[in-house]
């Protein structure tokens, strides 16, 4: 048999039903839901008389609406509404929800893989760009529109065009010091904000297969920015011992046969992509953004570029665009621009080891003069965790706010945000004008430069940050 | 879903690459539950001064695009979120029409749904069109079935488009309908794989 791809294998184990001319009718494993994209999917199929197919393969969330502070009394009446609507939803259709007072509440992407939901081989999907973040676990995992959510809702299936395949090579080893949210967003950065449209990319080579778990779903979450609909990682033992004992795997006597049908899904040697790229893991540096999409970014021993720096004219359209915007000048050193705000969180950075890291980097400091920075655990679960670890009070100790979990100042839907004019290192995946909030300045980072950012209030190699206190 | 088949309208410029749906439709509007009446939000960031006046810089704000149902963009028009807020706002402004060098895929696949047409076209043929349509009233007719775009001055050209998304659009067909025929396959294949 020809070696096949993981994306190859997952697709031909899920297509229901392949005819010339037309996309592929595919399964859906898993649904997630959040208060966002539902509502009008689930009137939709209210008005057409049509009931959800597989309540027990859709898994619902409240993350981007709710506040990080009282979670007893929401203050944002439309914003509550459409959260009721979503519990109202899901009692109606008989799907499970983690809702507001859940101990299992947190940002979709960081709850499906904490309760096991997530696991490779599957297709998941969910009304949300980011769901690309699953693949971590070699499962084909990506955002939909509503229209579709709706679609799933009523079929458990969608129908797809067969994505073209991708490989990203990091070869190599990386320096000390670098971090999982280095290596993506020096990826997008050398490659473009949309070299990924059309594909599915598969994340390979030696520092890859060296990261966690929770580091390859930074990495995957983050494909879509750019341009790709999904990205993965073929599972291997750090998988499986991941998922082990996770409410949703099946445990005893079925758990190593289940293992082994995962690992079954693993990109096989030799196996050909439609297109590849390498990058050497040896050339990442502590990266920090300087524009408006996730692909401006650079070096934090760079400085700002200019539009003739620009490779095609539609580059040098947009970096003019987001200097405008970012309000930074060409040939600025990176370390020379000061912020006022950082926000550690969203679906990208908000796990347990990030939190670690970032603890790791406070510890023992303190906020610098005229920063605020702010804490937003992933999920009700990781606040907990690092509760019994003492992480909040490291954090609380150095200055820092420690908020309830949600998506937060990542897309500031909650009322967390940021003033108009002033600067955030954010460990958030987009830097889209007002993405933070209206005239808000994103400048992404890894969550260990978020840290240090906020004890120097400014950008420093978190490195040396190290070496000048030891 | 209104079928398109052929359409002629008035194009709006957006001379700007990597316009996401972030700015198509700013988050504090994905609040409704509701599909309809996004349309006074589109743009909302780069369309409206802070005191809710019109900004008269905007590109759709110019006379010349004034009823604008056809859409010119640049590179990676709709990247990033998801949110099929976007169209939905596209659409209830008036657009039926979008043409750029390149989409972003989720935004490109939402469109569908929506009734809205994403054409992608040379980048030179695009810029042409913007360099038309940037300072006067130009019109473009858009023909979905015979896969053609024409001007009342000569231009003509064509463009590709999946047969199976161009059917959808020719005859505003609702896809669960479809997909529920075809119930029988997905009973099959649940059987067969446990599931």
């Amino acid at each position: 048999m020809a070696p096949k791809t993981i994306v190859e294998k997952i697709w031909d184990r899920h297509a229901v039903l392949e005819e010339e001319g037309k996309p592929d009718l595919l399964y859906i494993d898993l649904h997630m839901v959040h208060e966002v994209t539902s509502p009008q999917a689930f009137e939709g199929l209210r008005l057409s008389g049509r009931n959800v197919r597989r309540p027990d393969r859709t898994f619902a969330t409240m993350d981007h609406n709710v506040p990080t502070q009282d979670r007893t009394s929401i203050s944002d009446m439309i914003a509550k509404k459409q959260m009721e609507t979503l519990s109202a939803n899901c009692e109606e259709f008989g799907i499970e929800v983690a809702d507001i007072d859940s101990p299992n509440n947190g940002i979709v992407h960081v709850i499906g893989p904490e309760l096991g939901l997530t696991q490779p081989g599957k297709t998941i999907v969910c009304g949300d760009s980011h769901t690309s973040t699953h693949g971590a676990f070699g499962a084909l995992a990506f955002g939909i529109g509503t229209s579709e959510v709706e679609h799933v809702l009523a079929t458990q299936s969608l129908w797809q065009s067969r994505p073209q395949t991708m490989e990203v090579r990091v070869e190599g080893r990386l320096q000390d010091g670098i971090t999982a949210k280095d290596i993506i967003l020096a990826i997008i950065s050398k490659f473009g904000v949309d070299f990924g449209t059309g594909h599915v990319i598969e994340y390979t080579g030696e520092a890859i297969r060296g990261l966690t778990m929770e580091e390859r779903m930074t990495i995957c979450n983050m494909s879509i920015e750019a341009g790709a609909r999904a990205g993965l990682i073929s599972p291997d033992q750090v998988t499986v011992d991941y998922l082990k004992g996770r409410r949703f795997v099946e445990e005893g006597g079925d758990f190593e046969a289940q293992a082994e049908q995962w690992l079954s899904y693993a990109t096989d040697e030799g196996a050909e992509y439609d297109a590849a790229y390498v990058i050497d893991a040896q050339e990442i540096e502590p990266m920090v953004t300087w524009g408006t999409n996730p692909a401006q970014g650079v070096s934090v021993h760079e400085t700002v570029p200019a539009p003739e720096d620009g490779n095609t004219p539609a580059e040098a359209k947009a970096i003019k665009q987001s200097l405008e915007y970012m309000d930074l000048t060409p040939g600025t050193k990176m370390t020379d621009i000061e912020i006022e705000h950082v926000f550690i969180g969203s679906c990208t950075n908000s796990r347990i080891s990030d939190l670690r890291e970032a603890a790791a980097v406070a510890n023992g400091r303190t906020v610098a003069t005229g920063v605020r920075a702010m804490v937003v655990p992933g999920s009700q679960e990781i606040k907990r965790r690092a509760e019994k670890e003492g992480l909040d009070e490291v954090f609380k100790n150095a200055g820092f706010e420690w908020r309830e979990s949600g998506c937060s100042m990542c897309l500031s839907m909650n009322p967390d945000f940021v003033p108009e004019g002033e600067r955030c290192a954010s460990t958030s995946n987009r830097n889209f004008e007002g993405r933070q909030g209206k005239g808000a300045r994103t400048h992404l980072v890894s969550p260990a430069m978020a840290a240090a950012a906020a004890v120097t209030g400014s950008f420093v190699d978190v490195r040396d940050l190290d070496k000048a206190t030891v | 879903m209104e079928p398109i088949v052929v359409h002629k309208g008035n194009v709006g410029v957006l001379n700007r690459v990597n316009v996401d749906t972030d700015q198509i439709i700013p988050k504090q509007f994905l609040k409704r539950v509701e599909r309809t009446g996004f349309g006074q939000f589109l743009f909302y960031d780069w369309r409206f001064n802070a005191d809710g006046s019109d900004n008269e810089d905007f590109e759709l704000n110019q006379p010349s695009a004034e009823g604008a149902t056809i859409l010119l963009a640049d590179h990676n028009f709709g990247c990033g979120s998801s949110r099929e807020h976007a169209p939905w706002a596209l659409d209830d402004y008036g657009f039926k029409v979008i043409i750029a060098p390149s989409f972003a895929d989720i935004f490109y696949n939402n469109c569908f749904k929506n009734g809205i047409l994403p054409i992608r076209l040379p980048e030179d043929e695009v810029y042409q069109l913007m360099e038309n349509g940037k300072d006067e009233v130009y019109e473009l007719t858009v023909d979905l079935e015979n896969q053609k775009i024409s001007d009342d001055h000569g231009f003509e050209t064509t463009f590709e488009i999946n047969d199976y998304l161009r059917n959808m659009l020719l005859k505003g067909l609702d896809e669960i309908g479809i997909t529920l025929e075809y119930e029988a396959h997905i009973d099959a294949y649940e059987k067969q794989v446990n599931a």
